[in-house]
């Protein structure tokens, strides 16, 4: 599929790469979140009552990620809202738990959770499309 | 809204499940068309970024400007109801994209391969990844415009797959055929679970 050689390049970049980025510039270069592993569907929400936009100390990516998140969304969404990629969300998201602005609610693995009642939602839900 | 609730004024809005599924399969099988076709929204892309120094990494400190690069994940969305929905998730077509699947994989549902007959192959690195980690998926052979047809007991033989693993024949272009082999899939999740088959 790829004709051409990547040549003495970066062993990542060839064309179905995407495009060369310097994402964690936003983070200062921290890649891991303090709170590891936010799965990409699970869902993020503002606590009650919370105004980031009086609070110092946060970029504007922050407060947006708050404001998206007054009403829960999961992850992936928020990242492709902000058009940033996964991982440096979920460092934000890190220091918005710190602060107390946020909490994350990790979903149970589907091994434990999709009971039969859930299963059985799905399918009526997937019929009715 | 089919539904009454009855805690609405007890507690603040309570969080809905996401459940995840996998669209697998070889480069240019249909994966994008498929979630396309199903996603609620126009289907969004989301990125991981990939670093030389690979996953192991901690920090970037003092390299901050080092470029990098990103790898684009599709997903899109299926409201059941106000406290349940789907995601569907396609795969990074490449192998040295694993380590991504492995994130994407984490606790799904299930996922979907979906093959074209006349690159059965290329769906061969998607079956074992789901094989080998027990997640539960069923076989979609695209049927593209002109495509080869073959019977599907000669490409269930042809893929080698386990008698229980369904195997359908769709059109990944056509909602009502992504929703079916997704209903597919539900039903072999209940059934491997030994739980009755859900009828919808």
């Amino acid at each position: 599929m790829r004709t051409e050689s990547p040549g003495p390049q970066h062993e990542w970049l060839d064309a179905a790469a995407g495009p060369v980025v310097r994402p964690y510039t936003l983070t200062g270069g921290r890649v891991r979140p303090p709170v590891d592993g936010f799965d990409l569907v699970a869902f993020v929400l503002a606590t009650p009552a919370t105004d980031a936009a009086g609070l110092p100390g946060l970029q504007p990516e922050h407060r947006r990620l708050v404001e998206l998140a007054r009403t829960p969304a999961v992850l992936a969404d928020l990242a492709a809202g902000l058009d940033l990629a996964v991982g440096v969300v979920r460092v934000l998201l890190g220091d918005l738990i710190a602060r107390g602005l946020v909490t994350v609610h990790q979903p149970p693995a589907a091994v434990h959770l999709p009971d039969d009642n859930i299963l059985k939602a799905v399918v009526s839900g997937l019929r009715a499309l | 809204m089919d539904s009454v609730r009855f805690d609405r004024q007890a507690a603040p809005a309570p969080v809905p499940l996401a459940l995840k599924i996998l669209i697998a399969g070889g480069f240019g099988a249909g994966k994008t068309t498929l979630v396309s076709a199903l996603s609620e929204v126009r289907p969004l892309q989301t990125e991981e970024v990939l670093t030389g120094a690979g996953v192991g990494t901690d920090d970037l400190f003092g390299v901050e400007g080092k470029s990098t690069t990103t790898v684009a994940m599709d997903f899109g969305r299926i409201t059941i109801n106000e406290d349940l929905q789907v995601y569907l998730f396609g795969t990074p077509g490449q192998d040295r994209f694993w380590f991504l699947w492995d994130e994407l994989a984490f606790g799904a549902l299930g996922a979907v391969v979906l093959a074209d007959t006349r690159r059965l192959a290329d769906s061969f690195p998607s079956i074992d990844y789901f094989e080998q980690r027990g997640i539960p998926f069923v076989v979609g052979v695209n049927c593209f415009d002109g495509a080869r047809w073959f019977s599907l007991a000669a490409v269930r033989d042809a893929l080698d797959l386990d008698p229980d693993v369904p195997l359908v024949l769709c059109d990944a272009r056509d909602r009502q055929s992504g929703k079916l082999v997704l209903i597919e899939l539900v039903e072999h999740v209940a059934r491997q679970r030994g739980e009755p088959v859900p009828v919808g």
